[in-house]
């Protein structure tokens, strides 16, 4: 557990991009930047996931898919959101169909600005959240220590009586 | 100076004439480029681009609102994409289309949002 | 008679990079039916023409796609040209022909990867991906952007690309060749590819024909349909003979997408070598008054933009046509008779662009 840090693994989903941001991502993680070498793998499944790299500004129908995604990312978990429409919907904020930003559907703590993004950018945002997800992953492993030390005293409080 | 090889011809077509047009179209070896539409304040004006040979044919469609039009998919299967379309976005009842997705091909925030009558409806208007 | 079971396919999908749902029906491990759903990247693009000025609107129309960006901008800004009957200075339609053929270099590199990836086929993914920087360099340094170029406006282009640069383009566009040929050497002989593709979601070429498909998967067919035909920007001057393959299968559609690379590298070559001198772009003035299909040829088929202006900076209406929406009809017919472990090479095999065919 302590080296989560060391090899995060990403979940990607498009939640309404014009797509550019999507290819910058997938180009993340072929050769020439190639994000593999830090421990950074990329799957499909939300359950294996520690991060969540999203991109556009989320339509009516991506509302639920993208809180599921999300309910289903094991604790702890940090959120990416990659591109101007994923921080504010960009340029796309006033069309209908668009809420406008991830973080109206869910908490967000990483913003990649760019249209599109570039890989550099993309690959400091992912070092940046890195430290927020071992700073929440320390007051995880903080409150877990706390509640077995409780568990602990109580217990022996229970024997010496 | 660009030449661009490509003729473009708009006609006028009625309700009544549409599948018989249609039909004519398709014996004479064109293919469906698209339907699109378009809402002209009181009412529809409905697009069906066809090519062949790089000469593009479009029948142009006046409708009003609420009036059903006849679904073309009996002759070009693949008009289902865009009568689905015409349908969830304009709100504009398409009858027997082969494969009707009941409103749920294009799911908005507001139902029907470029159509005129109907906008922020909620009730499919396929039956 | 065996059970029928619905498996569902997507949205969060990894082979896909964008959000596609459908319903596989099957029979055993067998597809017989198939049912699409999208809309998980409908925005709503096409309204924005009523809240946006019409030289303004090329931005968005940028950005209705992040592949074929350039093209996208390039069709929006020929179809206003041709209603406000504009002519476009020649060195412009040169520089329009040399990004867009950029563009598809770019989009059928990704492609290619995208697609050795569906067959497990890791290494050459990476590969295709690799070779796919390279066009991403000429792009960034003769645009800023490494994708979203920004470079078409109406009446003209923004940027100018100097004689030094394009004779550097010139050079790398050979060693750049070499390697593509590599790698298509892969995708057109290597034994497993072969054994993957060929003879899978095959598609004929009347049924290609009649259900409207676009591009690849129609010339994959015997469908000699290539807008670049009709002479847009400087192709009528350049000359340009549509890549054609007959079997109709994965492999075919495959096939024609390698072999444009090579068409692309070479139109890009005869560009710079016949680029006019003079201005890039003209005055723009007024607004368009009048309506226009307009039409281009994009890595995956043919796009239509109907724009209608009614004399006033806001347009009426644009409606956008892409070809993945033209596609999904043939994808709906090439996936009964397929395996359930080869849908997504079946699908891949229309490069389906969601964000394109939902704007």
């Amino acid at each position: 557990m302590a080296f989560l840090k060391r090899s995060p693994w990403i979940l990607h989903y498009d939640a309404s991009s014009c797509n550019g941001c999507d290819i910058e991502v997938l180009a993340c993680l072929t050769p020439l930047y190639d994000v593999e070498r830090f421990g950074i793998i990329n799957t499909g499944n939300p359950k294996h996931a520690d991060v969540l790299l999203i991109t556009g500004g989320v339509n009516e129908q991506n509302r639920p898919v993208v809180k599921n995604l999300y309910e289903q990312m094991p604790e702890p978990k940090v959120v990416i959101a990659v591109g101007a429409c994923a921080a504010t919907g960009g340029i796309f904020r006033e069309c209908y169909n668009i809420v406008g930003g991830i973080d109206k559907v869910i908490p967000v703590d990483v913003y990649v600005p760019g249209c599109a993004a570039r890989p550099e950018q993309i690959i400091d945002g992912v070092v940046k959240a890195l430290s927020i997800l071992e700073e929440r992953r320390e007051r995880m492993t903080g409150e877990a220590q706390v509640q077995e030390e409780a568990r602990h005293d109580a217990a022996e409080a229970g024997e010496s009586r | 100076m660009t030449t661009v090889k490509e003729e473009q011809t708009t006609t006028s077509v009625a309700l009544g004439d549409l599948i018989r047009e249609v039909e004519g179209i398709h014996a004479d070896g064109y293919r469906l480029v698209q339907i699109g539409c378009t809402n002209i304040g009181e009412a529809y004006e409905i697009n069906y681009s066809f090519d062949k040979g790089y000469r593009f044919r479009n029948l142009r469609l006046t409708v009003e609102p609420e009036i059903e039009v006849p679904s073309i998919t009996g002759i070009y299967w693949g008009a289902f994409v865009y009568e689905n379309e015409l349908h969830d976005l304009f709100g504009i009842p398409v009858t027997g289309i082969n494969i009707d997705f009941k409103g749920t091909f294009f799911k908005t925030a507001e139902k029907f949002p470029l159509s005129i009558t109907r906008k922020g409806g909620d009730r499919c208007q396929n039956v | 008679m065996p059970k029928r079971i619905v498996v569902p396919f997507g949205p969060q999908h990894p082979v896909l990079p964008e959000p596609i749902h459908l319903d596989l029906v099957l029979e055993d491990e067998k597809v017989v039916d198939v049912i699409p759903s999208i809309g998980y990247i409908h925005r709503g693009l096409e309204q924005l023409v009523q809240k946006r000025e019409y030289p303004e609107y090329v931005y968005v129309a940028e950005r209705i796609c992040g592949i074929c960006s350039f093209m996208h901008a390039l069709c929006y800004c020929q179809g206003i040209e041709h209603i406000m009957e504009i002519e476009v200075p020649d060195r412009a339609r040169y520089l329009r022909t040399i990004w867009s053929e950029l563009s598809r270099l770019h989009s059928h590199l990704l492609w290619l990867g995208l697609f050795a990836d569906s067959m497990g086929f890791e290494n050459l993914f990476m590969r295709a991906w690799q070779l796919r920087e390279s066009v991403l360099d000429i792009s960034e340094d003769t645009s800023g952007g490494r994708i979203i170029q920004s470079t078409c406006k109406v009446g003209g282009v923004r940027r100018d690309i100097e004689q030094g640069k394009l004779e550097e383009i010139h050079r790398v566009m050979d060693t750049f060749e070499e390697k593509c040929r590599g790698l298509g050497n892969v995708f057109l002989n290597d034994e497993t590819v072969k054994y993957r593709l060929q003879g899978l979601g095959v598609i004929s070429k009347d049924e290609a024909y009649t259900l409207g498909s676009a591009g690849p998967t129609l010339r994959g067919s015997g469908v000699a349909i290539d807008h670049r035909e009709t002479g847009y920007a400087a192709y009528g001057d350049l000359g340009f003979k549509p890549v054609v393959e007959t079997a109709g299968d994965c492999y075919a559609r495959c096939a024609v997408r390698v072999r444009e690379l090579y068409s692309s590298i070479d139109l890009i070559r005869r560009a710079i070598e016949e680029m006019p001198e003079g201005g890039i772009d003209v005055k723009v003035k007024g607004a368009p008054n009048g309506e226009y299909f307009s039409r281009v040829e994009q890595p995956r088929g043919e796009v239509v933009h109907y724009l209608l202006g009614d004399g006033t900076k806001h347009l009426v209406r644009a409606r956008i046509r892409t070809p993945t929406l033209a596609n999904v009809p043939a994808l709906v017919k090439m996936l009964p008779g397929a395996q359930l472990a080869d849908v997504p090479v079946v699908v891949l095999s229309i490069d389906p662009c969601i964000s394109c065919t939902e704007r």
